[in-house]
């Protein structure tokens, strides 16, 4: 129970590692005499219109979904360390303009821009992967500023700086190292956040583009097919969940362990 | 107050030019501009799309384009939608109608789940109840919510058969017990979703607001613990848990885009995804801009709501 999230999470990351070891067949193979099949011992979560393997594609889908989940948080997290970190070190007029970009940012309809820049750039995974990180640092950098703020007028950095600490020290060894606690918890919501926001996008045909699979753009070809395949809306949806339930879990436990 | 508010009213100004400026470079960005759906299709040919061209202004430098598109957005012409070749603010009128009434069916639903389920949560911290209420509100946050809507639809249109599975009403049999029938799905999705980062947020303030010097004070004069909980912890939580749904309810008035695309719910929200689709640039620039407002105005009634609830916030 208590270790549940992590198991799963390292569970899935393994089997998109293995992808094409574990799967039953290629992802993209086309078998059309078996099209539209229920899941059955033979597909376990039956074949879509193709007659590809359902399974096959959400293990393929796993590794797009995944990394680009973990690296826009990478992306999220180290623009939003450097802008936070900046403002809450310097304080003063820099803090004030850094945070009033960040409320900026905020007030921009995330999903809406990002469906616009998907739909005009046609991006490949790797600019998609920049684009949802760089929508997603304010929440890090908010955190990062009160972080710092709370420490540089805590004891152990007032008397590192009065012993002639440079700035580089002061941030390195004595503001990251404590506020990493805060800066983890808030880069496992940012995984979170990307891999809906991936799923989303593909889901309205603007994100991961077919033939590659992605777990959202397996529900939009799903969807049109809800009356007659509804267990093709069933899997991916299944996994996104369990994905982003698992990372928000064990976010929430780093979060509250004393 | 006064003061207060011209000082966010002008620093509002700049944010929305940035806004404008990154979403008309954005889509003007486009490889063939807004006319690329044209160039694929034989039955136009190569001067007719170079008249249209000019007659769009599409040929002129995109700062000289830009700047036209701001000045006509200012003085309310908010150009004609390329698909229908109608007033863009026509459009969006004859679609705010649906998304008031979804939004706020959303938001009250939402409430009424998130109140009593982060105040309880926070009351019994620790507890059974808090797990319970806590594991579903984690649950609701990491459920997408498109993919939550296909499911309802699955299970109560298609499956069950209670409920439609998408549009507003039915054509050609609109009573009233029709429309609210159409309303229950795309609410309990919107509901859910929203309810879920609520509670969340209630239980955290409500959390601090117990551990307050006033609180034991109450509880050792004797005061019920009801009246503790309701009129002294609840009314310190009150203030930033209004703010927070103040500006998430802007978020749903924008748009629920997902939510309103699968249950094709002809909202502002269904009006973005179709603009996208067609290409439809006057209708995203408008759409972009308006819900942006929506969000800067509320954030600014957020923080006055919170200084009307709570005497120690002022807004200076």
């Amino acid at each position: 129970m208590i270790r549940t999230p992590s198991i799963v999470l390292v569970a899935l990351v393994a089997a998109a590692i293995a992808a094409p070891l574990l799967a039953p067949q290629a992802p993209d193979a086309v078998d059309l005499a078996h099209r539209r099949e229920p899941p059955s011992s033979s597909h376990w979560f039956g074949t879509d219109e193709l007659g590809r393997d359902v399974a096959a594609r959400i293990l393929d889908g796993a590794r797009i979904s995944l990394a680009v989940g973990l690296l826009s948080a990478s992306v999220a997290g180290l623009s939003g360390v450097a802008i936070g970190g900046i403002a809450g070190y310097a304080g003063g007029t820099v803090d004030a303009v850094l945070m009033r970009l960040t409320d900026a940012a905020l007030a921009v309809p995330r999903l809406p821009l990002l469906m616009i820049a998907g739909a005009v750039l046609q991006p490949p995974v790797s600019v998609l992967v920049l684009l949802i990180g760089l929508a997603g640092w304010m929440e890090t950098a908010r955190v990062v500023r009160a972080e710092f703020m709370t420490l540089r007028a805590r004891g152990f950095v007032e008397s590192a700086r009065a012993a002639g600490a440079s700035h580089a020290r002061l941030i390195l060894a004595h503001l990251l190292p404590n506020a990493a606690p805060a800066i983890v918890v808030s880069m496992t919501l940012a995984v979170a956040r990307g891999i809906l926001l991936e799923s989303a996008l593909s889901f309205f045909g603007v994100g991961v583009r077919p033939p590659q699979a992605s777990w959202g753009n397996m529900l939009y070809q799903a969807q049109s097919a809800l009356l007659t395949e509804p267990w093709l809306a069933l899997a991916p949806g299944i996994f996104i969940f369990v994905t982003t339930l698992s990372v928000n879990l064990a976010g929430d436990r780093m979060a509250t362990r004393p | 107050m006064t003061r207060f508010l011209a000082r966010r009213i002008v620093q509002a100004i700049p944010l929305l030019f940035v806004i404008s400026l990154l979403a008309f470079f954005l889509i003007h960005a486009a490889p063939g501009g807004p006319l690329a759906v044209y160039l694929s299709n034989p039955s136009v040919r190569p001067e007719d799309i170079e008249r249209l061209r000019h007659a769009l202004g599409l040929d002129r430098p995109l700062w000289s384009q830009y700047w036209s598109w701001l000045a006509a957005f200012v003085r309310g012409d908010w150009g004609y939608s390329f698909s229908d070749g109608r007033p863009v603010a026509a459009r969006i009128a004859e679609r705010l109608p649906a998304t008031l009434e979804l939004a706020s069916a959303g938001v009250f639903f939402a409430l009424v789940i998130a109140i009593p389920g982060g105040v309880i949560a926070a009351v019994r911290r620790g507890r059974a109840a808090d797990h319970a209420i806590t594991a579903a509100a984690t649950a609701g946050i990491s459920l997408p919510a498109f993919w939550f809507g296909l499911v309802l639809q699955i299970l109560f249109a298609v499956a069950l058969g209670w409920f439609p599975s998408s549009g507003r009403t039915t054509p050609g049999a609109g009573g009233f017990l029709d429309h609210l029938q159409h309303l229950v799905l795309p609410t309990l999705v919107l509901a859910c979703v929203q309810a879920a980062g609520w509670s969340r947020y209630l239980r955290g303030s409500m959390i601090d607001a117990l551990a307050q010097p006033t609180v034991i004070t109450a509880r050792a004069r004797g005061v019920p613990e009801a009246r503790v909980v309701m009129s002294h912890a609840f009314q310190n939580a009150l203030g930033p848990f209004v703010a927070v749904v103040t500006i998430d309810a802007a978020l749903l008035i924008s748009g629920a885009v997902v939510t309103e695309s699968v249950f094709a719910w002809p909202g502002l929200g269904s009006l973005f995804t179709e603009a996208l689709a067609r290409r439809d640039y006057a209708v995203l620039m408008t759409l972009l801009v308006l819900s942006s407002t929506a969000v800067i105005v509320l954030n600014v009634v957020a923080d006055v709501a919170q200084a009307l609830i709570d005497p120690r916030v002022t807004v200076e």
